[in-house]
């Protein structure tokens, strides 16, 4: 990886180098009285060379998917297709404006339409909305969704949300976006949610239980039935965390789970660009008794047959559907991330449901290879089937030589691979969570396998080397405890 | 697809983790096990895929139409340059850069976002970008509330209305009353109860945009803001059409303590809704409100300049119930396609496109005015779109438009009953003489016969 | 590791010296050695009325969040604008130039609920 360093775009340009990209046109002192108008704009004026080797350097300094392997526990880390992004850039779709009338949209609406009932089926659900612009996003409008339908109820006693402590950070940040508590249940010793504790906490107080599953230990909670029979006797409604989905397409619904709310990541599970960190997708799913709470718009299809129908054979036609009295709002400026829309119909056709199966199959096997390859160097604490992910401590370790998990992440860096998730979930000490997905073959995997086996023998016997580490990226450890104390975001135009 | 397993690195593989069939590896409960085969689109080869698509695009006939539709999305001149870039899978297919060492050319990019929304808002600190414009505000309202510690805002409702429907659906969940200011003759926010409205100090915000709804510069007068400060409520500026950023008077310059938007049109595509970039930036005294990731500018343990996601303490997987927010995404490639769009215009660039804006809207404003029964609704000062009141009602105009193969813009009665027979129509550096001549050409065909609009009204 | 002599201290590791009816506050050395680098701190404002083991604050380190929970209930008096500016000094200095802030004590039996010196070292020891 080039160390070089490279110098803010700011440092560099000058006046008199401006791109030619529109015709001159006049000052705007011409066109808007002087006191509308700003005083300066202190922007530098760069050549197109200027700017595409700054970009580049600045890609060279970056890991993507393209490059490296992501052992990343719970962000499944998947190959993102290029077909997929050649079709969100067609013409047609990636210059249609949201506010076009829609009979001019047809095409578009079809898309989101699809996928919607794709998901449907796939997940159990009754209907998908795709209006949430990411998981977290969706997780609150699920947790409005929720809200609303105990208010139309005249439920107003339930204000709690029920969170294993193997979840999602942001379960908890959601809850208290719409006045929810959050009541914490702890895991039992096989790393799930026993039925005593979800009996002690679910009450006439619950609104909703938050649950992924499989979880983030990378453990099925084979009692899921039981828990949601529970919950539904309490009253209360069931929350599918959709970041695990990738271990059990075409196995297992969360619908059949007893689930009354989900979401979906399109970034995780259907091979959508993470992009540095967005922009993602997060479709919410609902049962039936919650369709009406949906955000607006919805996708409405009429026509022939329009539950089992097919565009355009069967003659369908859509629209948005704003007027839904019982709506939850809207979650966005616009209907949804649509050249995601795109890219996750696209995957489903390249899978079909049969592929899919084989993909969340394929996810849990390479999952397993991994980790009976290095459970006599590391502890694993749920040392059993997993599925798509699993959790490794470096806990004794640490103990032993002072080599923590955070360390082993680094030196995979200087073995050219992603670090994987560390202490997370909170619950296992010095966690390492490792999920290979299913794009990754065997010969990368053995790979994997063998830097990580090394680094961990190395831990013992040349700590340091570890400790070190990485050695070959752009930068070394980076002093966070500054950047926090002192926070400097920003470039600042030289004094006068 | 897209799996690379032989029939035999799977058997080998399965024989590695002691089970015979990768039936047994992922087993459920008979309760949840899914029984019946699923409905789902066909499988496809990719050749396949690309003809569904096409049939998709084809149905699909906006892209035949001619349009002046903004209101929130804006199509702009993308230089090819920008897609060359930010498409590198470096960027596209990299992670939320928490592993520093391997992202720092990603985190320096988001700095340099930062450092550009700063510039162009003139406030002191921008975040690594939000979802869209309308979270943006929603969130914009977050921050005030939690800094002044009141349970409403005030927002204008020239203010962009799907940004003001996601302001109630968030409201909704944290139970925070939104109120609203009218708007006024010229096309303007009315501020001429605002001293009244704030004098028992219960709102947390105040929130304009500008240019606002229907195009006008909408910045508030200096009274108002006074008012504003006097009792410690915060303002907040909206911006929908980013572009309009390098031309007219900063939000910091007017007093604004947040500026909350769309970054749309620097280099993205509409893409019938998203995704969109949203940008926040405020004063340093509310830095440790700011919610979403942050990057800050630090060194390695050599000394070296280095970038990091920083402050992470206030985000939600660190604060989980108590977090500022709950956003976990930022809109990293949206906001990297804004960051080389910016570098590559540069000032000089903005400037003019910013300046063709201008000119197309004044000329488009000009040409359809000037036909009889046509007349500018508003006459407050506009940058790239404006209101048209047409004869008859706006839904019958932009129907026989269509009819010509025009899509004439925004019916405003789908928002504002009053305004049923108001057009929002929008030019930029894209709009053409000629596209104006086919606009005015066919609006003169379509009109009403003599009269036959008053009877309709009656 | 004894405690600095004339404190008392909460169960929360805040630390209170009295002088007269003003208490000054701030963590105990534990608190910031368990917290590691403490990068940020947030006070209540002056003026401010605060009710005892009420969380009026936050101690921010690189990645995690505590709650500040006032030993004593009060009006605020005056706020330490040094560990505002930098937080390094409750790292450096928990005992002196990291204290927090000071406040006018509303009820002199509140300090009854707080331990002494070797209580405290007893609670950590345990801890």
């Amino acid at each position: 990886m080039p160390a070089f360093d490279t110098p803010l775009i700011f440092d560099g340009g000058q006046d008199g180098r401006a791109n030619r990209y529109v015709p001159a046109a006049p000052p705007l002192a011409d066109l808007l009285p002087a006191a509308l108008l700003r005083d300066e704009l202190p922007l530098p004026d760069n050549t197109e060379l200027d700017v595409v080797r700054h970009f580049t350097r600045l890609s060279q300094k970056t890991f993507g998917i393209d490059t490296v392997f992501y052992p990343l526990g719970s962000c499944t880390m998947k190959y993102n297709p290029r077909i997929n992004d050649a079709l969100a850039n067609l013409p047609a779709l990636r210059d249609l404006h949201p506010f076009v009338p829609d009979e001019l949209a047809q095409g578009a609406l079809a898309i989101m339409w699809e996928l919607e009932r794709s998901l449907a089926s796939l997940f159990g659900m009754a209907a998908f909305s795709l209006n949430p612009a990411a998981g977290a996003h969706a997780e609150l409008t699920a947790l409005l969704i929720a809200k609303a339908f105990y208010k139309k109820k005249g439920d107003a006693g339930r204000t709690t949300v029920i969170v294993p402590d193997t979840a999602h950070g942001t379960n908890p940040a959601s809850a208290a976006m719409v006045g929810y508590n959050v009541v914490s249940l702890a895991s039992d010793e096989r790393g799930r949610v026993s039925l005593d504790a979800i009996r002690a906490a679910a009450g006439a107080d619950t609104a909703v239980c938050m649950m992924t599953n499989p979880n983030t230990l990378g453990l099925f909670e084979d009692q899921i039935h039981e828990i949601a029979a529970v919950v539904h006797a309490a009253g209360g409604l069931m929350y599918y965390d959709g970041a695990n989905a990738n271990a059990l397409m075409g196995n297992s619904r969360p619908g059949d789970m007893g689930f009354d709310l989900m979401h979906l990541n399109l970034h995780k599970t259907f091979s959508i660009p993470h992009g540095g960190g967005g922009a993602g997708a997060g479709p919410v799913g609902v049962a039936a008794h919650l369709v009406p709470f949906l955000p607006v718009p919805v996708v409405r299809a009429a026509g022939h047959d329009e539950a089992g129908g097919r565009w355009p054979s069967d003659g369908l036609t859509f629209r948005l559907e704003f007027d839904r009295p019982d709506a939850v709002g809207t979650m966005r400026s616009f209907w949804s991330n649509f050249a995601h829309v795109v890219r996750a119909l696209a995957y489903c056709y390249a899978n079909g449901a049969d592929g899919l199966a084989r993909v969340s199959q394929l996810a849990v096997l390479n999952a397993n290879y991994i980790r009976v390859a290095i459970r006599d160097l590391i502890d694993i604490p749920y040392d059993e089937i997993n599925r798509h992910e699993f959790v490794a401590s470096a806990q004794s370790i640490k103990r032993e030589t002072g080599v923590r998990a955070l360390d082993i992440g680094k030196a995979l860096l200087d073995r050219g691979y992603h670090a994987p998730t560390v202490y997370f979930p909170l619950l296992v000490p010095e966690c390492i969570m490792i999920e290979p997905t299913e794009t990754e073959s065997k010969e990368t995997l053995d790979g994997f396998i063998g830097a990580l086996r090394e680094i961990l023998i190395a831990a013992r016997e040349l700590p340091q080397s570890v400790l070190d580490a990485p050695v070959t990226t752009a930068v070394s450890r980076v002093d966070e405890t500054r950047a926090a104390r002192f926070p400097d975001l920003r470039w600042r135009p030289p004094g006068p | 697809m897209y799996t690379p397993h032989t029939a035999r690195d799977v058997e080998e593989m399965l024989r590695a983790v002691g089970v015979t069939s990768l039936d047994e590896l992922v087993r459920v409960p008979d309760a949840v096990a899914v029984k019946a085969p699923l409905d789902l689109v066909p499988q496809l080869s990719e050749i396949e895929i690309a003809a569904r698509f096409d049939d998709f695009a084809r149905a699909t006939s906006a892209g035949a139409y001619l349009s002046f539709l903004g209101a929130g999305a804006y199509r702009h001149y993308v230089p090819p340059v920008i897609g060359a870039l930010a498409m590198r899978g470096e960027f596209l297919t990299s992670y939320t850069p928490y592993q520093a060492e391997v992202s720092q050319g990603y985190l320096q990019a988001i700095y340099e976002w930062q450092t550009y929304v700063a510039l162009l808002t003139g406030l002191d600190v921008a975040n690594a970008s939000v979802y869209d414009g309308a979270t943006a505000v929603a969130e914009a309202a977050i921050v005030a509330i939690n800094a002044t510690g009141r349970r409403a805002v005030l927002v204008s409702q020239a203010v962009h209305p799907n940004y003001r429907a996601v302001l109630r659906t968030y409201a909704a969940g944290l139970d925070i009353a939104v109120d609203e200011l009218p708007y006024g003759a010229a096309g303007n926010t009315d501020f001429s109860a605002l001293e009244r409205l704030l004098a028992d100090q219960r709102y947390a915000a105040v929130i304009v945009q500008t240019p606002n709804f229907f195009g006008c510069i909408d910045a508030p007068p200096r009274a108002a803001v006074t008012a504003i400060k006097a009792t410690q409520t915060l303002l907040i500026g909206v911006t929908a059409e980013a572009l309009a950023l390098a031309a007219l008077a900063t939000p910091a310059s007017w007093g604004a303590d947040i500026a909350a938007g769309e970054g749309q049109s620097f280099g993205n595509a509409v893409a019938y809704g998203g995704p969109h970039v949203g940008f926040l930036a405020t004063t340093s005294e509310q830095l440790r409100r700011i919610p979403g990731r942050l990057v800050g500018r630090t060194v390695d343990r050599d000394g070296r300049t280095a970038y990091v996601l920083t402050l992470q303490a206030r985000e939600q997987h660190i604060r989980r119930e108590r977090a500022t927010s709950n956003i976990c995404t930022n809109q990293a490639h949206c906001a990297l396609i804004a960051t080389i769009y910016l570098a590559a215009l540069g000032k000089t660039g903005l400037r003019d496109v910013a300046a063709h804006n201008l000119v197309q809207a004044a000329a488009l404003r000009a040409a359809v005015t000037a036909l009889d029964g046509y007349a500018p609704r508003f006459s407050a000062p506009v940058f790239n779109e404006f209101v048209l009141r047409v004869p008859g009602n706006a839904a019958a105009t932009l129907a026989a438009l269509r009819q010509r193969g025009i899509v004439g813009g925004l019916d405003l009665g789908r928002f504002y009953p009053e305004l049923a027979d108001c057009i929002l129509m929008t030019a930029t550096e894209l709009t053409t003489a000629a596209d104006i001549e086919r606009l005015t050409a066919a609006l003169a065909e379509s009109a009403p016969e003599p009269g036959r609009g008053t009877i309709a009204r009656i | 590791m004894a405690q600095p002599p004339g404190l008392l201290f909460s169960k929360d590791h805040e630390w209170v010296k009295l002088d007269g009816d003003v208490a000054t506050i701030g963590i105990t050395d534990y608190a910031q050695h368990s917290l590691g680098d403490i990068v940020y701190v947030e006070l209540p404002r002056v003026g401010a009325t605060l009710q005892q083991f009420a969380a009026i604050g936050v101690v921010e380190s690189v990645k995690a969040v505590s709650d500040i929970f006032t030993p004593l209930g009060g009006d605020v008096l005056e706020i330490n604008a040094a560990v505002e500016s930098d937080a390094s000094l409750v790292n450096r200095e928990p005992f002196g130039g990291g204290w927090f802030y000071k406040l006018k004590l509303a009820d002199d039996a509140e300090k009854n609920n707080l331990m002494s010196g070797a209580d405290y070292d007893k609670l950590i020891a345990e801890g």
